[in-house]
């Protein structure tokens, strides 16, 4: 095996799981885009999304058919709890001082990380997710699984779905708008609050489908499966610029790509360092990210 | 007024002067245990509690010790050296106990060994592994092998039984469990004659395994050596067998319900314990039988340490004759006994020699997953 | 100004004589050792949420890496007098400056910017100075831990007394620094940071500057909290200084009051205390954490004290100079 070789195998390795860290950074960017808030708890909704898919997989088996069922219902499921979340915890401190809602958010996720620990049905213990039977598909030397496949696949389609709600429905042009300028959206009688919880629905959501798909590729499910794919995540949506929706793909793609190859041809140890390595960089170099767009403070 | 206040005054000192003169001369005998009932390790704390648990009652039920019931005290460490300190703290100074059975993982242990051993505390941990828990001196036991012995036994096994040559290691750097036994099984695979091809780590709680995997697989290995607990293994597992990687792999102790956690990726794969609770060994059967009645549970390998280090400690406060812990720390030198986790003697180091089971998973008649005598590794 | 100089000296003498009696009452055995390793592990939790609320509280910057500040400032005091033979007060000392190096690499990038990057940035650094602990084996005993650090004494009895002896002043020094600091026209420059940045800028303040100077001396009183701790314990290991240890500290701010001295220390006493009594809530504990969190945000953002402060000075004059002086003691309160 050559070094080439490696290298090609790293990078699948590599676009597989930036795919997962890419529909995670999405759910980030989209909140941070339209409250100007980090949603800390945005990993640990992909730890209910993924016990979600856990609990439709292990009552049906798992089938093409039911790994779709379980996307849905994870999907849906964290919807109602993102809403849930915003209703109860954020809305409220919608104009307090922005340490207080970050305090909050960081309470809400230690709140769903250790309530899920407490509660009989999840557990402390990690749980074996079902998934599929690897079958490898050999590429010359390079080996891909079909799960990294689906992996790929489903994040894929899942963004287009996302980009073309954004940029081509009417409820995008919403979210666009209360992004851009809370106060004049709401003066030209768009309904700020359904908008808002429109958008904590959508993203976590995707952060459901995110989990449930990590939890296919690294088959186990713990109450504290999210908080690193958080972090990683959230650094994928500053790389790639905050508030920008293609930025928050790319973002995932690089991480997850970087991640891989620090671990094959670094140290597996410098993988989390790396990550933090990044967002200081990028946080010296151009805070604003790869696609964002630098706005100037408006008093 | 005044004088009935007086009166009143004189009564309360009465009874708490009797409340305290009734504590010194107490009924039992106090037996602190630190486990770590909550927190990330909660599962094998409430075990091994429940086990020691059951032991003093039998031991009680058996007429006690000196003449005394056995009190046990529990305190929870969550898993945090910080709070291990307290709790010894609380059990030496408040509780006043002989002896304390604990704590669960190195870590916690470590940080109360020095206090142990300065105040003459005796101290038997039941199943902390690291080898330098018991360097603090002549006052700090433990009733289960190290660490050193273990990745020996591993390295011992895969040369002469399993004929292996080219061998990879995959561990968790972050876990002084995991390094110590893969330097030791490193340096005794070597010692032997065979090659390590391949060193792999990873931190703790780390999903992706693939990229440390495709580059063991790139070094042809002819077994795999993963020294961790089992909800890690069943994740490397499965990314193993993925990367279409056969060779066999092994462990320690962590595997140790790996059979009720994992898929069928693992089957073929060798793990050294401390027991096997489907032994034919009458101990072990009482133990198991009596354990599972109880709790309704099969009873891990720490549990069965946890039990083993109870009558240990019982036995030597028994031959001790007194509650002097220099004499106790004698007495359980002395120590020299068939248990459920094999005959224990202790060695200068207050170690335990013993020998250690290899176990085999195989699929059971039932479909699930089981283990199987591989052999036994003598010291 | 002599007023403000007679504050702190009574202040510091009162403390002086009830740290002094407590040590006593220990080294005797009124307070036994267990209850003095709480008080005394109190104190240092007191120090170091301190410091998180001199950058979170007063200066309004969330700060999740304080538990990671403490890892440097225990690990430097204790390779300090393990390896080059430091005296105590030294290596302690050396920790905080070691520390606050390491709050000024942080903070300088980070900072400068607006929003809230500092929060995700500590929580990287807390885990990743964890990762670095672990990997400087030679340094830092890697996973196993460092042991065999000396304590304050090596005398098994003194060592209670002594420990708290020591963490009690240290954090009696804190708090008459910090009270002190705040007064100052810094601690006010910070202050109108935390109120409205846009405001200060435009006000000639160099929020930069004033955001870096409060983060450094946080992360400096931080580190010597962590230098207290390992001699205190005698035992490092890199998972002591987990996030949930910067969650701990994080509470105590939040429940005395973000910018309450006082709050915190109080705070601080309760909840380390509350710890260890209420073991048999076991995991719940950690649910109940963050609901205190998020509903003091929701239903009390000010937390136990507000912003306000209990000085002895004046509680002092309203006990029992009331009479004579009650124009003076009014003007007081206004300033407290």
């Amino acid at each position: 095996m050559g070094f080439l070789h490696e290298f090609l195998q790293q990078m699948v390795n590599g676009l597989s799981l930036g795919s997962i860290y890419a529909l995670l950074a999405l759910g980030y960017t989209m909140v941070y885009g339209i409250v100007k808030l980090i949603n800390f708890a945005h990993g640990d909704i992909l730890m209910l999304g993924a016990f979600g898919g856990f609990f439709v997989l292990a009552a049906y088996g798992v089938t093409p058919l039911t790994f779709v069922l379980a996307l849905l219902v994870g999907m849906i499921v964290c919807a109602v709890v993102g809403i849930v979340i915003e209703k109860t915890c954020y809305k409220p401190l919608r104009n307090a001082p922005r340490i207080n809602a970050l305090i909050t958010a960081i309470g809400v996720s230690i709140f769903i990380e250790n309530g899920a620990r407490v509660v009989k049905v999840i557990g402390p213990n990690p749980k074996e997710f079902p998934t599929f039977k690897t079958v490898n598909f050999p590429i010359g030397d390079v080996n891909i699984s079909q799960i990294q496949i689906i992996v790929f696949v489903v994040s894929i389609a899942l963004m287009f779905l996302l980009t073309y709600i954004v940029n081509h429905t009417k409820l995008g042009k919403a979210m666009r708008a209360v992004s851009f300028d809370r106060p004049a959206a709401y003066l030209m009688g768009i309904n700020v609050d359904w908008i808002i919880s429109f958008t904590f629905a959508l993203g976590s959501a995707l952060a459901a489908a995110a989990g449930i798909l990590f939890a296919s590729a690294y088959p186990q499910v713990e109450p504290y499966m999210g908080i690193i794919p958080g972090l990683k995540a959230f650094v994928a949506a500053v790389l790639g610029g905050i508030g920008s929706i293609p930025g928050a793909m790319l973002g995932g793609f690089i991480m997850g790509i970087a991640e891989t190859l620090t671990k094959g041809f670094i140290s597996s140890q410098l993988a989390d360092a790396i990550a933090f390595g990044i967002l200081i960089l990028i946080l010296v170099v151009k805070p604003s990210g790869i696609l964002g767009k630098n706005v100037s403070e408006k008093v | 007024m005044l004088k009935n206040r007086l009166l009143l005054a004189g009564i309360i000192l009465v009874l708490v002067f009797s409340l305290i003169s009734g504590c010194n001369e107490s009924k039992t005998i106090k037996i602190g245990t630190i486990q770590p009932i909550s927190g990330q390790v909660s599962a094998y704390g409430i075990q091994t509690r429940d086990a020691i648990a059951m032991a003093i009652e039998e031991i009680n039920a058996n007429g006690g010790v000196l003449g005394k019931k056995l009190e046990l005290i529990v305190e929870d460490d969550e898993a945090s050296p910080e709070k291990t300190t307290n709790a010894f703290k609380k059990l030496t100074a408040k509780d006043k106990v002989v002896a304390i059975i604990g704590a669960l993982t190195s870590k916690c242990t470590l940080a109360i060994t020095k206090e142990a051993q300065a105040k003459k505390v005796v101290l038997i941990t039941s199943s902390s592994t690291n080898d330098t828990v018991t360097d603090a001196g002549e006052f700090i036991f433990r009733a289960c092998y190290n660490d050193s012995f273990q990745g020996q036994v591993n390295a011992k096994f895969a040369y002469e039984t399993l004929k292996a040559r080219r061998a990879a290691i995959l561990y968790d750097i972050t876990n002084d469990y995991s390094k110590g036994l893969m330097s030791n099984f490193k340096a005794k695979f070597e010692e032997l004659g065979g090659q390590i091809v391949a060193i792999e780590s990873y931190s703790t709680g780390d999903k992706d395994f693939n990229a440390q995997l495709t580059k063991i697989k790139a070094s042809q290995p002819e077994v795999l050596f993963i020294p961790d607990y089992y909800s890690t293994i069943s994740l490397i597992a499965k990314q193993v067998r993925g990367q279409g990687m056969t060779i066999p792999m092994m462990g320690g102790d962590g595997w140790d319900e790996i059979t009720n956690n994992a898929g069928d990726e693992v089957i073929g794969c060798y793990y050294s314990n401390h027991y096997s609770p489907d032994s034919d060994d009458e101990d072990v059967k009482a133990f198991v039988t009596k354990f599972r009645e109880k709790y309704n549970i099969t009873p891990n390998a720490l549990a069965a340490l946890g039990y083993d280090a109870a009558y240990i400690l019982a036995d030597a406060i028994e031959k001790a004759g007194s509650l002097d812990p220099v004499k106790i720390q004698q007495a359980m030198m002395e120590t020299d006994k068939k248990m459920v986790t094999g005959y224990i003697r202790f060695n200068e180091k207050r170690n335990p020699v013993k020998s250690a089971v290899m176990l085999k998973v195989v699929k059971g008649a039932d479909g699930k997953l089981t283990t199987e005598y591989a052999g036994t590794v003598n010291p | 100004m002599k007023k403000n100089i007679a504050n702190g000296l009574t202040l510091a003498a009162i403390a002086v004589v009830f740290t002094g009696i407590l040590a006593a009452l220990v080294y005797i055995g009124v307070i036994d050792e267990y209850t003095a390793q709480i008080l005394t592990l109190a104190g240092i939790n007191i120090i170091v949420a301190l410091s998180l609320n001199l950058i979170s509280g007063f200066t309004g910057q969330l700060a999740l890496g304080h538990a990671g500040f403490m890892a440097v400032g225990a690990y430097t005091t204790a390779v300090c007098i393990m390896k080059f033979n430091f005296p105590m007060l030294l290596a302690i000392l050396t920790s905080g400056l070691v520390t606050a190096v390491f709050g000024l690499i942080i903070g300088f990038p980070t900072l400068r910017l607006r929003g809230d990057y500092l929060a995700i940035v500590t929580l990287g650094f807390g885990e990743i100075i964890r990762v670095i602990m672990i990997n400087l084996e030679q340094i830092t005993g890697g996973a196993a831990g460092l042991k065999g650090i000396p304590s304050f004494t090596e005398d098994i009895l003194l060592a209670p007394a002594l420990s708290m002896l020591w963490v009690f002043s240290v954090m009696i020094i804190t708090i008459i620094l910090m009270s002190n600091l705040i007064k100052s026209s810094y601690g006010r420059a910070v202050l109108s940071v935390r109120e409205d940045e846009i405001a200060a800028n435009s006000m000639g303040i160099n929020v930069f500057y004033y955001k870096m100077y409060a983060f450094t001396i946080s992360a400096f009183i931080a580190g010597v909290g962590g230098g207290l701790y390992a001699p205190f314990f005698g035992y490092l290991n890199p998972t002591m200084f987990n996030f949930l240890k910067s969650v701990d500290f994080l509470v105590i701010v939040v429940l005395g009051g973000m910018g309450s001295i006082t709050g915190t220390v109080i705070a601080g006493f309760v909840l380390t205390y509350l710890q260890e009594f209420l073991r048999f809530l076991r995991d719940y504990r950690l649910v109940i954490y963050p609901l205190l969190l998020i509903f003091i945000m929701l239903f009390r953002p000010s937390g136990l004290m507000g912003n306000r402060e209990i000085s002895i000075l004046a509680l002092w004059q309203r006990l029992f100079k009331s009479d004579r002086t009650q124009s003076k003691v009014d003007k007081a309160g206004e300033r407290q």
